[in-house]
């Protein structure tokens, strides 16, 4: 049996009242010895900031397992649950505090899993954020492969205060527009 | 002020509304808000890795029961019409998505939500916030008690409105089936001018965003009832690896 799906529609101006919830974007709190803040802006094709975007995070856990753990909307301040959900704010700025995820196996490159919605989006839009510092892993990395340099450097996050924070950036249209990415669905 | 007439709108859906696919389309310039905001590239096929192929799980402590209530908040009965919306959270297969989080946000049965960017001048009701959430339960059912919320104006263009409508964000038991979409109800004359509904060119992909009334949900003396099941779209383990034995046999 195939069933025909439901389409997405766009996320709209007012989800801010109903999709955020306290700490939604503290996957670990920021005092975590390995906190690290995954920060950026999301852009539109003027280059302009979207200040009403939601994103979300999923990855693994730091030994690169899978984590299937309760407790993603009612933060304890120590599961770790691997998901998490950031606004962006008036200037389009976003932060999560997280860990830095495992590579599944060993050689593979590590990287969050990241959903992207907005107003004036009219169905989400997934990427990748690979970690920086592993090259080797990066070059033999299936997905990076298929993309030209460009479009590869758009899924790159980068180290910033002496490895603290990550930032990445998303674009959703025009210069360094982010590689969005399908996975056999029907769009 | 807005110059663009709906007439206008009207006849550039027209134009833009050649046959699609199942999803709406994100380059549909009668949606205003689109233009900056659609990548300009194809999608880039991506084979899941294992972290997409599953989703996050949400318990007991993530969503209180009384959450899928929006009519008991408050201190007391919201104005309206009383309604139960529920369905089935699927995959393609027709497999149930059980114990999985749903979540909803509305407008109040005169068209205005509670959010301070919404300056439409209809009445704000203080017993209706317009959020809910609830798990799925073992067969992928949800079900939600809330008012029937009324069809607003926006800025899209001159005497633009929004059909009613109820969005859901929806969780798979992948993360490629992550899914936030919008409800609607039955024969809405808003429809046909709806540059955000008229985005999904397929007219039988339009309609699955449309709940059924359903008389068996209905209760006696209480509430009507709609049905509206949702269909996730793509890659989960399973199904992922069905294709890849097909691969593999071709």
């Amino acid at each position: 049996m195939s069933l025909p799906p439901t389409p997405g529609q766009t996320v709209g101006p007012f989800f801010g009242y109903a999709l955020p919830f306290e700490r939604d974007s503290e996957l670990v709190p920021a005092s975590h010895p390995r906190a690290v803040r995954l920060h950026g802006h999301v852009l539109d094709g003027a280059g302009d900031p979207v200040p009403d975007a939601l994103l979300e995070l999923w990855q693994l856990d730091e030994d690169g397992m899978v984590v299937q753990a309760h407790g993603s909307l009612h933060r304890d301040g120590y599961t770790f649950t691997g998901w998490g959900r950031a606004s962006t704010d008036r200037a389009g700025h976003y932060q999560l505090v997280t860990l830095r995820p495992g590579a599944e196996e060993p050689g593979g490159a590590a990287f969050f899993s990241l959903v992207v919605f907005a107003r004036g989006l009219l169905d989400r839009l997934h990427t990748r954020i690979y970690l920086p510092g592993q090259d080797d892993a990066l070059a033999a990395d299936p997905l990076l492969g298929t993309l030209d340099d460009r479009d590869r450097a758009t899924l790159l996050a980068h180290d910033e205060d002496g490895g603290a924070s990550l930032r990445f950036d998303v674009r959703l249209q025009g210069s360094g527009e982010t590689a969005f990415l399908r996975y056999g669905r029907s769009s | 002020m807005n110059l663009i007439t709906q007439d206008e709108i009207s006849a550039e859906i027209a134009a833009a509304s050649t046959p699609g696919g199942p999803q709406p389309r994100l380059d549909f310039g009668p949606y205003r808000s689109s233009l900056l905001r659609h990548p300009t590239k194809d999608l880039r096929h991506a084979d899941p890795e294992t972290i997409e192929l599953v989703s996050p799980v949400f318990g007991p402590q993530d969503v209180d029961p009384l959450e899928a209530d929006l009519t008991i908040q408050h201190g007391g009965e919201p104005i309206g019409e009383r309604m139960v919306v529920t369905g089935r959270v699927l995959d393609g297969d027709g497999r149930p998505v059980p114990h999985q989080l749903v979540e909803v946000w509305q407008a109040n049965a005169a068209g205005r939500y509670i959010h301070q960017r919404d300056q439409h001048p209809a009445p704000i009701d203080p017993h209706f916030t317009g959020v809910g959430r609830c798990l799925t339960d073992a067969d992928g059912t949800y079900a939600f008690t809330t008012i029937k919320p009324g069809p607003y104006p926006w800025k899209n263009h001159r005497n633009a409105w929004r059909p009613a409508h109820i969005h859901f964000s929806v969780f798979g038991r992948a993360f490629t089936q992550r899914l936030v979409t919008q409800m609607y109800f039955p024969g809405d004359p808003l429809f046909a001018l709806d540059p955000i509904y008229q985005a999904i060119t397929d007219e039988a992909a339009r309609d699955r965003l449309v709940a059924t009334y359903d008389h068996e949900v209905t209760r006696p003396e209480w509430s009507t009832g709609y049905r509206w099941d949702i269909v996730l779209d793509g890659a989960d383990a399973v199904r992922f690896e069905a294709h890849l034995d097909e691969e593999d046999d071709a």
